[in-house]
């Protein structure tokens, strides 16, 4: 039977516009979860954006008086309103994309501006105001230990209940579920954006391995088979402001379909390697 | 099969491998996808023209009338250029997905090597991500 295996995105050691067919078993190994942290950590906050000129603004001051000095990146994911001048005017970076290429590519825009620009440890946040700033700390502090690579920001372990459609919640308990049960360690908030990278995992992110559209318990599940550790903190979340979800109408259905899929296919993947 | 049918048939695999190649030679069409019809025109016309080959295709298929053959192996032709194009567009798809991310970050240094140039030389500021 033929091996399947990962197209794996080498930023240092070869052109980017050029990938390597790497097998399962070297993923792990590619991406050495052991590799030290600059001293002190180059950390980066990285935030999507589309279309949030209302409240990127908040987001930002919110950020910058709890973490002041801490650099930011947006990622202006070609939006038609004024995100990026709000964004400049509030001393930050920008990347605007051409166009609008959905959350994960913009997500993943900023992993790949942290290679390159060898920031060892990578929070990244909503633009919509959901995340309270005050939790990147505890982000922060929890990634630099040595027992994990990623750490999430669970909205389900805070003492605050979040509130959500009961749709939403049935999907987020049942892929929370399915990645728990294959990861062998409770996964309560596989949807969160709100996480914290360190290191190799920020290399894996910005490699061809993520999910382009939308990052979920899939990616958490593949970080896991590739030997990261994956850990859940709680945090606070607000609602968004101005409530349209991702996963609304059609793209429901797609959301549920593409997440069986690639959970699938990532089985399947593991199962080569044996 | 019945000479009508046989005669369309005929004609419209003439023409499809015809304007195929009249494609390629404007260059309209590049030789890489040409490929997929030119190989689907040339097998029908092959099964269109050639009794024995559609007879003993039939039997291969067990389709009782040679029409069926025909729209079986039509159908099946066309499923293997549309999943040909299904690859080729999800990896032009991820191409154009890498290119638009290092377009944003290249402009993104580019604005910043032009603000340097253009800084007065006394004005030694730099951004927040420079200074980390």
């Amino acid at each position: 039977m033929k091996t399947l295996s990962y197209q794996t995105f080498k930023p240092q050691a070869q052109p980017q516009n050029e990938s390597v067919v790497i097998q399962m078993d070297d993923v792990a190994e590619t991406f050495s979860s052991q590799e030290p942290l600059t001293n002190p950590p180059k950390t980066l906050i990285i935030i999507p954006a589309y279309n949030e000129e209302k409240n990127i603004g908040a987001v930002l001051e919110g950020i910058q008086k709890i973490s002041p000095g801490l650099p930011i990146l947006v990622i202006n994911d070609g939006s038609s309103d004024n995100t990026e001048k709000v964004v400049l005017e509030h001393n930050a970076e920008v990347i605007s994309l051409p166009y609008n290429s959905g959350y994960g590519i913009a997500l993943q825009t900023g992993f790949l501006y942290a290679v390159k620009n060898n920031f060892s440890i990578v929070v990244q946040m909503d633009s919509d105001g959901q995340h309270d700033p005050a939790n990147i700390k505890d982000l922060i502090e929890e990634v630099k230990k040595d027992s994990c690579d990623v750490v999430i920001g669970s909205r389900f372990l805070s003492k605050d209940s979040y509130k959500s459609s009961l749709a939403r919640h049935a999907g987020m308990l049942l892929f929370g579920s399915i990645a728990s049960l294959l990861c062998g360690q409770k996964v309560t908030d596989p949807t969160s954006g709100f996480q914290a990278l360190k290191g190799s995992a920020i290399q894996f992110a910005a490699s061809d391995n993520y999910p382009p559209d939308y990052p979920d318990a899939d990616f958490i599940i593949l970080m896991n088979r590739c030997g990261f550790r994956v850990k859940e903190i709680p945090v606070t979340m607000h609602a968004s402001p101005v409530k349209e979800s991702m996963h609304h109408g059609h793209k429901t259905i797609y959301y549920v379909f593409k997440m069986f899929l690639s959970i699938f296919v990532t089985l399947l993947r593991k199962s080569s390697k044996r | 099969m019945p000479p009508r049918i046989q005669i369309i048939s005929i004609l419209i695999c003439i023409f499809l491998v015809a304007y195929v190649f009249e494609l390629v030679r404007r260059k309209h069409l590049s030789e890489e996808y040409s490929m997929g019809w030119l190989v689907t025109g040339t097998l029908m016309l092959i099964l269109s023209v050639s009794d024995d080959a559609i007879r003993w295709v039939s039997g291969l298929v067990g389709a009782t009338l040679f029409t069926s053959t025909l729209f079986f192996f039509g159908l099946l032709f066309l499923m293997i250029i549309c999943l040909h194009f299904s690859i080729r567009i999800s990896a032009l798809t991820q191409q154009v997905r890498t290119l638009t991310q290092h377009v944003g970050i290249l402009d993104h240094e580019k604005k910043i090597l032009e603000k340097k140039i253009h800084q007065p030389p006394w004005q030694t500021g730099t951004s927040n991500l420079e200074q980390i």
